[in-house]
């Protein structure tokens, strides 16, 4: 297995970006990133794209070979992929480009993590949300995600003593780190009382607890290590990954307070990077409710099972704290989720 | 040589319902929904009023204030989203109930929130080309919000006419500037009961670009700013829009807080801006100058740059209740009441 490097990153701002298509943002993404990396299209060896819900949000399938052909690539014929896996579309995709790399078949890859979720309206875009649960026995029955995500925030109260303010006091630290953000949805500092005060979308979640509607698109560009510095001085490893699923119902969960998804990508990815989670100083994690974040660096074992509400406040993971979680200002549309992450992690490191 | 307003009319039904009543039905804080749109509560129209005989009230209203033979009317046009026939004009009822018919022209506007300014700039045409005298411009609405949707908070009714004319105008329409796209952010289509509409789709992209692109082509054309106006009045289909857009464009509280109708009595569609301007002038000084910005959803936004005359001083303007006294005198009704008004309650057929 060779070394895998990231040689360039690109992204696009995200929001409602209502003149933005699609394809304006997959493409704007990837082509940033390629001049990040300056190299030239015909040493891409191959392009993939995670995206979630493409045929629901803008009823557009195949959409790899779109972004590669509006990119300017569709005469080199490269291969193209397109993942699909949930909130997690543009981690895996970031995760099989480098097991491709490192197989040795290709060297360079463009991976993008893309979402355009505002052309439909709020219900139907919170139904294809949904889709992503078990449509069978939760969503049909009509489970929303921020009522999964509800449940699992009053299992940890009634498990833990988590208060709303415990959760309040994520939505304004990541606020506070998008305000610092250019690209960010919202640049705007809020308030505890304003979290707290917010409209209740599903108790105890209220809207501040709860990611928005977005839309926008990040790439990054995978290089083989050993040829990494034919592009950059500064090439950033991929030191490690890991993968896990789960089951899919929360009621069929081990724990309702534990995502074991998380809990074993994680120790995969720290294991193979030979890493004790108290070596890392910055994470990107998955914050669509503000309970996510508490349940992931929990997870990640940053902090002791239970203590993620008030290490927040603590300032634990707040910026330049103990570790810095969610410095961009947190999630972006589903599909660019770990792609974005990773622009994030390699800015921060430039 | 300027077309002008002879004279203007509005009426308001008396019954109101408030937000707070509202969400009590749907289990919503109907109370922070009115904050948040800034609406204290909504016109409702009586169980026998409807489009045409607001319409007939409004004429009625303009007339009563000057001595002008209706049959000096050339053409009258009745701009609304619920013209109570699709197939039967409202026009023709409203000009033989004001002794206008039979020579004369008339027809139904339907051209979304801004067929009644449509009609204005129609009936400026056809009496600065001398081909009539007078010509009426009515808009007047009963809307349709669906029950339980964030719309049937400020879905509310009302009409005002406007006589327009180039002799013994009362305030001088000196520029008039469209700005049109086809930008659907709301829809009815034929056959169904209640509109549709594109969520947060509505502010932006729609509301806020037609509105103060228009507002900057006016104040190109008219060659005036902010500070040279006593008043400025924009379509309101809540209390915060208008009021950002104004903010945005420069004008301080005091020039839009007589117009701000839209407070007290909700969004009266195609009447909205009328009912504002029809407010203004019931308290204008000759030498006043007032900035009127329309929009309609999809149809785009229209704009007047209207100075008001010495004349305004000649016609009697409390021959009947003014807008603001129309809307001091209102009885507040229950949700059952406001079903049974507006036909929500399923009837015996026959």
């Amino acid at each position: 297995m060779r070394d895998v490097a990231v040689i360039g990153v690109g992204e696009t701002e995200f929001g409602e970006l209502w003149d933005r298509s699609f394809r304006d943002l997959g493409i704007e993404a990837g082509l940033k990133a390629i001049q990040d990396a300056k190299i030239a299209s015909e040493e891409i060896d191959a392009v993939y794209i995670g995206n979630m819900s493409a045929g629901k949000f803008i009823d557009q399938e195949h959409v790899s070979a779109l972004v590669a052909d509006y990119s300017g690539l569709a005469d080199m014929h490269l291969p193209t992929v397109r993942i699909e896996g949930g909130g997690a579309c543009g981690a895996i995709a970031l995760l099989q480009a480098r097991l491709a790399i490192a197989s040795g078949m290709y060297d360079i890859v463009v991976v993008g993590g893309a979402e355009k979720m505002t052309d439909v309206g709020d219900v139907q875009a919170a139904e294809i949300l949904s889709s992503t649960a078990d449509q069978e026995w939760e969503s049909v029955f009509g489970a929303t995600f921020a009522g999964l995500y509800a449940m699992m925030a009053r299992r940890h109260m009634h498990e833990y003593g988590t208060t709303r303010e415990h959760l309040a006091s994520v939505a304004v630290k990541n606020h506070k780190n998008g305000s610092l953000n250019p690209e960010a949805q919202f640049q705007k500092e809020i308030t505890l009382e304003s979290v707290l005060n917010s409209p209740m979308v599903a108790e105890p979640l209220g809207l501040f607890d709860c990611a928005p509607l977005s839309d926008g698109a990040a790439a990054v560009v995978l290089c083989a290590a050993d040829r990494a510095r034919k592009f950059t001085d500064t090439p950033v490893l991929f030191k490690g990954s890991g993968q896990a699923s789960d089951f899919l119902a929360l009621h069929d969960r081990r724990d309702l307070c534990t995502m074991d998804a998380t809990v074993v990508a994680g120790k995969r990815a720290l294991a193979e990077a030979k890493l004790e989670p108290k070596d890392i100083q910055v994470a990107e994690v998955h914050d669509n409710f503000t309970i996510t974040e508490i349940l992931a660096i929990e997870d990640l074992r940053f902090v002791e099972k239970g203590k993620g509400g008030p290490a927040t406040v603590e300032g634990v993971t707040a910026l330049n704290g103990k570790i810095s979680v969610n410095t961009s200002g947190g999630l972006p549309p589903l599909g660019g989720t770990g792609a974005t992450a990773v622009v994030h992690i390699f800015e921060r490191g430039d | 040589m300027n077309a002008g307003i002879v004279s203007y009319g509005g009426y308001i039904p008396r019954f109101r319902i408030t937000p707070k009543v509202i969400g009590a039905v749907w289990g919503s804080d109907g109370e922070a929904m009115g904050r948040g749109l800034n609406i204290k509560s909504k016109s409702v129209p009586g169980p026998d009023e409807d489009v045409i005989t607001i319409s007939v009230e409004a004429a009625r209203a303009c007339l009563a204030k000057v001595d002008i033979n209706p049959t000096e009317i050339g053409a009258i046009y009745v701009g609304s989203e619920s013209h109570p026939y699709a197939v039967k004009p409202t026009a023709t009822i409203v000009a033989e109930a004001i002794g206008s018919a039979p020579v004369l022209t008339a027809a139904d506007f339907e051209f979304a929130c801004k067929a009644g300014t449509a009609a204005i700039q129609a009936t400026m045409g056809l009496t600065l080309s001398k081909m009539m005298k007078y010509g009426l411009a009515i808009g007047s609405d009963t809307s349709q919000g669906a029950p339980g949707d964030a719309l049937e908070y400020s879905a509310s009714a009302g009409g005002a006419a406007l006589l327009i004319g180039i002799d013994h105008v009362i305030a001088e329409i000196a520029h008039t500037v469209s700005y049109t796209t086809d930008t659907p952010d709301f829809w009815r289509r034929e056959g169904q009961r209640y509109p549709s509409h594109g969520g947060r789709f509505t502010g932006e992209p729609a509301y806020f670009k037609h509105v103060l692109s228009c507002a900057q082509l006016l104040f190109k054309r008219a060659g005036t700013q902010p500070e040279d106006y006593a008043y400025a009045v924009f379509h309101q289909p809540n209390g915060k829009f208008p009021v950002r857009a104004a903010k945005q464009l420069g004008f301080k509280d005091a020039q839009i807080d007589a117009g701000l109708c839209v407070r007290d009595i909700g969004n009266t569609y195609s009447a909205a801006i009328l009912v504002g301007l029809a407010a203004i002038l019931d308290e204008a000084e000759p030498g006043d100058r007032v900035f009127a910005v329309g929009y309609g959803s999809g149809a785009g936004s229209d704009g007047f740059d209207i100075t008001v005359t010495d004349q305004i001083e000649k016609i009697d303007r409390h021959a009947t209740p003014t807008i603001k006294e129309q809307i001091a005198d209102h009885a507040f009704v229950d949700y059952a009441t406001y079903a049974k008004y507006r036909g929500k309650i399923l009837l015996r057929e026959g």
